[in-house]
């Protein structure tokens, strides 16, 4: 992986943190699609060697500076869900595009409810069903992202 | 390159090594607040990228300023000329109104109230983060923002200063779970202290006693207790009153004044130390004869 293709990796997972971070209407706000995750899952799905649990923990890591929590929160949470990529990717690419929708909402909903109980247990926070109201969109943002992401991988021949 | 054979150490270690990295760092920073400083430095280096997200939001803000009609805007001009006029009126009866209060207190010998400086800022973004009320604004150390800092809208207090980064700084709304403000009922001096509960329209009163007179309606001001918010500020108005002898306490619940979802322009004060009753009084500055010497 040369400098430029690295490049363009830490392009496309820039833009999702901005889209993470991007003033929205707060009435569309509690929908907002896990951009981070799913941009990460598919660099892990196609290249595990080189986009791995390290570099989730530390987009992590940049996500819990932009959001303002406690530092380590969401880089905990976001670690687990790519490991379980990671040590699952031969699968999952077998897998139809739809079928791999499912199993990201799988992750994401396991994401955020990682990243309630750390709050819980730091903060008293309450569940609210609202909290998982991104794992519709999600599901439903995979296949767009995967068909993308796959374009620009192929475009740039990433590998 | 072949992804069958195995490269560095295994995920499981990795996934090791970033859950140790991430427990420390929650126990160092919500734990023991070891990371103020690096906050700040690391909120200076990702100001980058919330200026970027900000800009689609900008350019609307933009275009809806600049696609006003003429009617649109002599109507608006009309009403503040009319509000100006109204504004202006008041200041005048409040400068007498000032002067004697100042006279009256140098009567009682108390220290006078000084004018505030202050300062607008806007907010750059709002957390999606649902577990916290917090907002990024673009002034920062370089304007002279401190942790800990008042942050006002036109209506009441919004909440204070959490992060100060080189030129955009993180406030923690009034609402955030993790914050809580003390106040007085405007009407009688009841004091109490103002909790937030992670909704965004509502705040709770803990530990108010049965005998307290709080009723649905009352405006609860800033009491100057804690020395971070000046006093007399409106923060929110009682929505909920519930005395049931069965509990230790009565339910206290408000609404805060400022609408906190509607924010674009808050207002950051710098109020001065206030000076305790015991504190000395500036002595009179008699001029010495060199002084006199230098000026004739």
């Amino acid at each position: 992986m040369s400098i430029r293709h690295r490049f363009i990796v830490i392009l496309t997972l820039l833009i999702a943190l901005i889209a993470t971070i991007m003033p929205l209407p707060l009435s569309v706000d509690a929908f907002r699609p896990d951009w981070v995750l799913v941009v990460l899952i598919y660099w892990c799905l196609a290249l595990p060697s080189r986009v791995n649990v390290i570099s989730a923990g530390f987009v992590g890591l940049v996500l819990d500076v932009l959001l303002g929590s406690i530092l380590g929160v969401h880089t905990a949470a976001m670690a687990i869900a790519v490991y379980i990529v990671a040590g699952n990717f031969q699968k999952i690419r077998n897998f139809s595009v739809w079928q791999q929708a499912l199993i990201v909402g799988v992750l994401s909903a396991l994401y955020h409810l990682i990243v309630f109980w750390m709050q819980r247990f730091l903060t008293d926070a309450v569940f609210l069903p609202s909290y998982l109201y991104p794992v519709i969109t999600t599901i439903v943002l995979w296949p767009w992202a995967f068909l993308l992401l796959r374009q620009i991988r192929r475009h740039f021949r990433i590998s | 390159m072949n992804p069958i054979f195995k490269h560095g150490p295994s995920p499981q270690h990795r996934l090791l090594l970033v859950l140790i990295c991430s427990a420390s760092l929650i126990f160092f920073d919500h734990k023991m607040n070891s990371f103020e400083h690096v906050r700040g430095f690391l909120q200076s280096m990702v100001s980058p990228l919330q200026y970027l997200a900000t800009t689609p939001k900008q350019m609307m803000n933009w275009a809806v300023e600049n696609i006003t009609t003429r009617r649109q805007l002599i109507a608006e001009n009309n009403a503040y000329k009319i509000s100006e006029l109204q504004f202006h009126q008041q200041l005048l009866a409040l400068e007498i109104v000032k002067k004697e209060n100042d006279r009256l207190r140098s009567l009682l010998a108390s220290p006078l109230r000084g004018e505030v400086k202050k300062m607008v800022a806007e907010i750059l973004s709002v957390d999606s983060d649902p577990y916290s009320h917090q907002v990024v604004i673009n002034k920062g150390r370089d304007d002279g923002v401190y942790e800990g800092q008042p942050v006002l809208h036109d209506e009441g207090i919004v909440g204070q200063v959490l992060h100060v980064g080189a030129n955009s700084s993180r406030v923690i709304l009034i609402v955030d779970v993790t914050h809580a403000v003390p106040v007085r009922v405007s009407r009688n001096g009841v004091r109490l202290v103002a909790s937030g509960t992670g909704k965004i329209d509502r705040l709770t009163h803990n530990f108010v006693p049965h005998s307290y007179d709080v009723r649905t309606g009352d405006l609860l001001v800033t009491s100057g207790l804690g020395d971070k918010f000046p006093e007399g500020y409106p923060v929110a108005r009682v929505t909920a009153v519930i005395k049931n002898d069965a509990n230790a306490f009565a339910v206290v619940q408000s609404e805060p004044v400022a609408k906190i979802d509607r924010l674009r322009y808050l207002l950051l004060l710098w109020p001065e130390k206030p000076a305790g009753i015991f504190a000395p009084q500036p002595k009179d500055i008699k001029p010495t004869t060199s002084n006199k010497k230098a000026s004739s």
